[in-house]
């Protein structure tokens, strides 16, 4: 269809639903009229249940009595659940890191060649995808057969290649010599799931952190150039603090999704072998346990968590004019 | 710049060449590196897409890098089956039908209070502006009981209707967000003058504010639906019924109980992967904004 043609089929649509209309005049409750579906929406399925959700986690498992903050006190004492907190901050920091360094990384070297743009979409392309179908693709490269036999996930055929014994990695816990000394986030296998999330996400932190560099004026870059910086020095010294307020949005971005991590880890590994982490451990809890006290204590554990990180950002975007 | 290549023009051939030879030399590294992490990155997916063309017995006795020896064994068995047995035809449908409306009513209930937050003049605009932008700092998990027992309570539990209000409304503190802010930057000038010739509001939505908005409305609703579309953890919790689950769920099942039939889940994986592959590769632009600006959400 040309643009012609769509505006008159667009003219003849509107003009009927505003023959309907004509008549009713602009009037006081006017704006009012415009927000209520959006008020709706917003009351029933947001407001109301993050209200309704602060008192279930006060309450039983089956919402009759009050107990206190006796959820709250099992989740940080209990040892599982005491996992799957440990465990989002490994994400927070491993995952929040390994995107931005790498995102920084891809973002400064597609920038300095012409295929800039087929480089980027083809770092940026896992984040179209589902993480579902992205922890399917990754649970085949990790797939694991014991020493001896074919190797048919690519890690392991790697492993084997150089030398390594091929591991389960997605069950594997301990560095080795380490097994049950050290708490689960070290256990490596939350590594490998944390992998998958910034195999997908290092293309969101690239895209912004890129345009971020367009926006340095490469003057000065020059001039430290001419001056006999080193591209290490150029990078440390000029990039990084130039580039320091949207590193702080790609950051906050990041921390969110971390915390908010769940289908990678679901369809990984289920949240086994010591790899749950909050939003897991909720599911579970309301569906496994059916205890809607303790489900409903980490969902507000996990909103209590976001909402600094997201003050941050919003008065970030607020100030820059957009997330970009 | 124009200086620059008249000068090197003036220079005989040779001596071009052989600068210009340099100039790649010194350059080798970056391409290198830059093409390393390339294949590293499409890799994985490369393993998926291989896979899901090789037969069964092929998938489990050799590694995918060894498909490409001769004798070549590629087949489309898998998709048929995953396709016909274990209902990744009807999961297709299935996500469509909960991703586009999933997409269209957020997107109009966010244009309509769009609209009124960016141009109608009353008390409390900016405040209300900022409480619903506010909510997107909500995480779905904070809603998930009692919006399950709401829609149990109405019999929208395990019903299209009931996730399609449940995405509306996860969708549409940034939705709005997004279309304040870019109605707020369309000009004054031109939406005053619609007014002053008696141009009603709806006239003036209609027939200005969303022509003017498709680059805007373009990006939010690929947003959007990737969004739904990809979407495991609302589908998980409010539709329970492997007859309406959407692929991202009947995936999430097979890898459950088919953990090492690895021709079936990559072919549904990939299956799952199709559309927005195509979005990506038309919209690339859209694309890119719409969740580069989005991310935050979720």
């Amino acid at each position: 269809m040309s643009d012609r043609q769509r505006s008159t089929v667009w003219s003849r649509l509107v003009g009927r639903f505003e023959i309907r209309w004509r008549g009713r005049r602009r009037g006081r409750f006017s704006p009012w009229l415009w927000l209520l579906p959006a008020f709706f929406f917003v009351s029933v399925f947001l407001i109301y249940p993050v209200i309704a959700t602060v008192r279930l986690s006060f309450m039983n498992a089956n919402s009759t009595a009050y107990i206190g903050f006796a959820n709250y006190k099992y989740i940080f004492t209990n040892p599982t659940t005491q996992d799957a907190l440990l465990n989002n901050v490994l994400w927070i920091l491993l995952f929040t890191l390994l995107a931005v360094g790498l995102g920084l990384l891809f973002a400064i070297l597609t920038g300095r060649v012409r295929y800039e743009a087929v480089a980027k979409a083809v770092i940026f392309i896992p984040m179209a995808i589902s993480f579902v179908a992205a922890s399917v693709i990754w649970k085949f490269m990790y797939a694991y057969r014991p020493e001896g036999f074919t190797q048919i996930g690519l890690v392991n055929e790697v492993a084997t290649r150089v030398g390594l014994q091929p591991s389960a990695w997605l069950v594997q816990q301990a560095v080795p010599y380490t097994s049950h000394v050290l708490p689960s986030p070290f256990h490596t296998n939350n590594v490998a799931i944390i992998l998958v999330g910034v195999w997908m996400w290092t293309g969101f932190a690239m895209v912004v952190l890129s345009a971020g560099l367009k926006g340095i004026s490469t003057e000065v870059i020059e001039a430290a150039r001419v001056d006999g910086a080193t591209e290490w020095q150029v990078v440390r010294r000029i990039i990084i603090p130039m580039l320091a307020p949207t590193i702080a949005v790609v950051v906050t971005t990041l921390v969110i999704q971390s915390l908010k991590i769940f289908d990678i880890v679901w369809v990984m590994t289920s949240g086994n072998f010591n790899t749950d982490v909050i939003a897991t451990m909720m599911y579970k809890q309301m569906f496994n346990y059916q205890d809607f006290g303790k489900a409903g204590a980490l969902a507000v554990i996990l909103f209590l968590a976001i909402i600094p990180v997201m003050l941050i950002s919003i008065r970030r975007i607020r100030a820059g004019g957009g997330a970009t | 710049m124009t200086t620059a290549s008249e000068v090197s023009d003036t220079r005989p051939a040779f001596s071009r060449i052989i600068l210009g030879l340099r100039k790649v030399a010194s350059r080798l590294p970056l391409h290198v590196i830059l093409i390393v992490i390339a294949l590293l990155w499409m890799t994985p997916t490369i393993g998926l897409l291989v896979s899901s063309f090789r037969p069964a017995t092929e998938v489990a006795s050799s590694g995918w890098w060894n498909a490409f020896q001769t004798p070549f064994k590629f087949t489309l068995d898998n998709y048929s089956s995953v396709i016909s047995q274990n209902g990744m035809g009807r999961s297709f449908l299935n996500s469509l039908i909960i991703s586009v409306p999933g997409t269209v009513i957020p997107v109009v209930v966010a244009a309509f209070a769009g609209f009124a937050l960016a141009w109608m003049k009353f008390p409390g605009r900016n405040v209300l502006f900022i409480f619903l932008v506010a909510l997107i700092v909500v995480p779905i998990q904070a809603t998930l009981i009692p919006v399950l027992r709401f829609l149990t309570d109405v019999k929208l539990v395990g019903t299209f209707p009931g996730i399609w209000l449940a995405h509306t409304a996860y969708g549409l503190p940034f939705a709005i967000f997004l279309l304040t802010s870019f109605f707020g930057t369309l000009p004054k000038e031109l939406l005053e003058s619609a007014y002053l010739d008696g141009a009603s509001n709806l006239r003036v939505f209609l027939r200005l504010v969303l022509p003017l908005s498709v680059p805007a409305i373009a990006s939010l609703a690929i947003f959007q639906f990737l969004w739904v579309w990809n979407d495991l953890l609302v589908a998980l919790v409010y539709l329970q019924s492997p007859s309406k689950a959407p692929m991202t769920l009947t995936i999430s099942n097979l890898v459950s109980s088919y953990g090492t039939q690895w021709q079936l889940l990559t072919a549904a994986a990939f299956i799952s992967m199709i559309l927005p592959l195509i979005v990506f590769f038309a919209l690339q632009r859209y694309f890119v904004e719409g969740i580069t600006s989005g991310a935050l959400k979720g």
